[in-house]
């Protein structure tokens, strides 16, 4: 697997603030990354390392065999880059936006208009940007990230504005474009969307990494119990099914619905006792603990030790 | 240089747009009819002063005032107003280098400063051809030298401009220095120059001083290069005594202005790629 992105020990100070401190990871050739934590964890500053807007601390920083810090710019052909809050010129129109853009790659100019149909602002093309809404410019801004093929997407924030049926269009055309061989680096709040989408996760706080992997990896490390829902008819209130063994703590939702906390390698041998105990079972919901509990988790335990 | 040419096709588009090119032009074109028509009046026709050469005069007047303004109103906020928006942040993520984004962006304002000057201008003269006024060549040739250097000295303070705005932090920083520099360079270096010329009373200033220190202001080049380069304009200014004085070439306060130029945006050019956004 070729590395697109090398980031080796790289810190990035303002002042006293350390926004990156000590981050190292490789993305390789489409693989698909998302890249979590919350405001201020250093995911924006690890972007602009990368786009060479900023030069780091200490560390180096290599993007498509090139040192962004040093002022290397010809690999930016090939990388495709949304910032948060995207903003455009007013006074000019989405098409002559695109083409600008498309010129300043050396693009096909016919081809980039082309992605203005593929967001969905075909009909709002010679609109001046200045009159877009923003979850119109957002389309844009993913338009012109998408010019020319780039074999690197770095996306912060891509889908805030956008609708869901344009969400599922977007992670669409991105899920093409990892397959051909692009690398995506995704920042995000919407963690549910990443669920099923991102390959890979790296979650940032207060600028660390704290945790790098794909979901399996992440939920084997955190060890957070999976949540065992069950719907049973005729459970007296406040008992207990008796092959509930104790190392499960179990909750009642509602007269019928209790809620059982098993530990990941103790999840096939409940259901195994459950069905064995004939106990009479309405329903049955197993939920492996989400991005979201896992985001918290990692959290949790790298403020512990502060 | 494709990505320098896209950016300035780009800024002049985005001028003609929001009204820059029709307003400085038509601002320059009033003000230049304004003074053919009301100030050739008082001079009337028999001080012998022929009516181009008073234009040449009273316009390169007007111009030392208002095209460093118009300059500094359209290049203050060419950095730092586009890092405000966040528009920088998207361009340089793309493949061009910070000095090709200030040259494209200096070539576009200058263009369009340029396109204002020469049809204001030439309204003038237009105005005065359509009146029946006769024009000698001398004459006209002093007219155009009046409009490239006017368009140099917008060069100038486009320069500065985007020095001031590669250097400040935020757009309201930029536009108040601007001004503060307009002031300096327009109205106070010259009456803080006029009072030590009276108080020194040609006793220690020699004329190498002089010339060093009006080369120190461009607004004062521009002043010799119009009001001293031509035999005629120079003796209806009453700058042809500091000419016989200052005795600065044409080729030299050209090259002065060329220099006055270069090195702001050689300065602003090594601050925005120091800039970090």
């Amino acid at each position: 697997m070729t590395s697109t992105v090398r980031i080796a020990e790289v810190g990035k100070w303002y002042g006293r603030i350390d926004a990156v401190s000590g981050a190292s990871f490789e993305l390789g050739q489409g693989e698909m990354v998302a890249l979590i934590g919350h405001n201020g964890a250093g995911k924006t500053t690890l972007m602009k390392l990368m786009l060479g807007l900023i030069h780091p601390t200490h560390g180096s920083i290599r993007v498509l065999g090139e040192n962004p810090a040093a002022g290397e710019f010809s690999a930016r052909r090939r990388l495709g880059y949304l910032p948060e809050n995207v903003s455009f010129d007013a006074t000019l129109t989405g098409r002559e936006t695109q083409r600008f853009y498309a010129r300043l790659k050396q693009e096909p100019i016919a081809k980039a208009e082309q992605l203005l149909d593929v967001v969905g602002l075909g009909a709002a093309a010679d609109r001046r940007v200045g009159i877009y809404s923003k979850g119109m410019r957002q389309r844009l801004g993913l338009a012109q990230a998408l010019i020319g093929r780039p074999q690197l997407l770095l996306l912060d924030e891509p889908t805030t504005g956008l609708d869901p049926e344009l969400r599922q269009t977007f992670y669409d055309a991105i899920q093409r474009l990892a397959a051909e061989g692009t690398t995506v680096l995704l920042c995000s709040h919407a963690l549910t969307e990443l669920e099923e989408r991102a390959g890979r996760v790296i979650i940032m706080n207060r600028g660390v990494k704290v945790a790098d992997g794909s979901l399996d990896e992440l939920r084997r490390l955190a060890q957070l119990p999976t949540r065992i829902r069950l719907k049973i008819s005729d459970l007296a209130p406040g008992e207990v099914p008796a092959w509930l063994p104790t190392s499960a703590p179990c909750r009642r939702l509602n007269g019928h619905v209790i809620e059982i906390d098993a530990p990941p390698e103790q999840k096939i041998d409940l259901l195994r006792r459950l069905t064995a105990a004939g106990t009479p079972v309405e329903d049955l919901d197993v939920m492996s603990p989400s991005l979201d509990e896992l985001y918290a988790h990692f959290l949790r335990s790298a403020e512990r030790p502060r | 240089m494709n990505a320098v040419l896209t950016i300035t096709a780009k800024e002049i588009r985005q001028a003609v747009r929001n009204r820059w090119v029709l307003a400085a032009t038509l601002l320059l074109a009033a003000l230049a009819l304004s003074l053919t028509f009301l100030g050739s009046a008082p001079s009337g026709s028999n001080v012998g002063a022929r009516p181009l050469d008073v234009i040449i005069v009273s316009l390169s007047s007007l111009t030392i005032f208002l095209v460093p303004l118009i300059a500094l109103l359209i290049s203050h906020d060419a950095i730092v107003g586009d890092m405000e928006r966040g528009t920088m942040l998207l361009l340089l993520s793309y493949p061009v280098a910070r000095w090709q984004v200030l040259v494209g962006k200096f070539c576009g304002h200058l263009a369009v400063l340029a396109f204002a000057t020469c049809f204001g201008y030439g309204a003038a003269v237009a105005a005065l051809l359509a009146t029946g006024s006769e024009m000698d060549r001398e004459g006209l040739a002093a007219f155009i030298a009046m409009i490239g250097s006017s368009v140099l000295l917008g060069a100038v303070f486009i320069a500065i401009g985007y020095w001031v705005s590669a250097l400040v932090r935020d757009r309201g920083t930029a536009a108040g220095v601007c001004i503060g520099l307009w002031l300096l360079l327009v109205l106070v270096y010259d009456m803080a120059l006029l009072g030590l010329l009276v108080l020194d009373r040609g006793q220690n200033m020699s004329g190498s001083v002089l010339n060093t220190l009006l080369l120190l202001n461009p607004t004062d080049i521009y002043r010799l290069l119009n009001l001293t380069g031509f035999a005629n304009v120079s003796a209806f200014s009453g700058m042809a005594g500091l000419a016989g004085s200052a005795t600065l070439s044409v080729r030299i306060l050209v090259a002065a202005l060329a220099l006055w130029t270069l090195i702001p945006l050689i300065a602003a050019s090594l601050s925005f790629s120091r800039r970090e956004l």
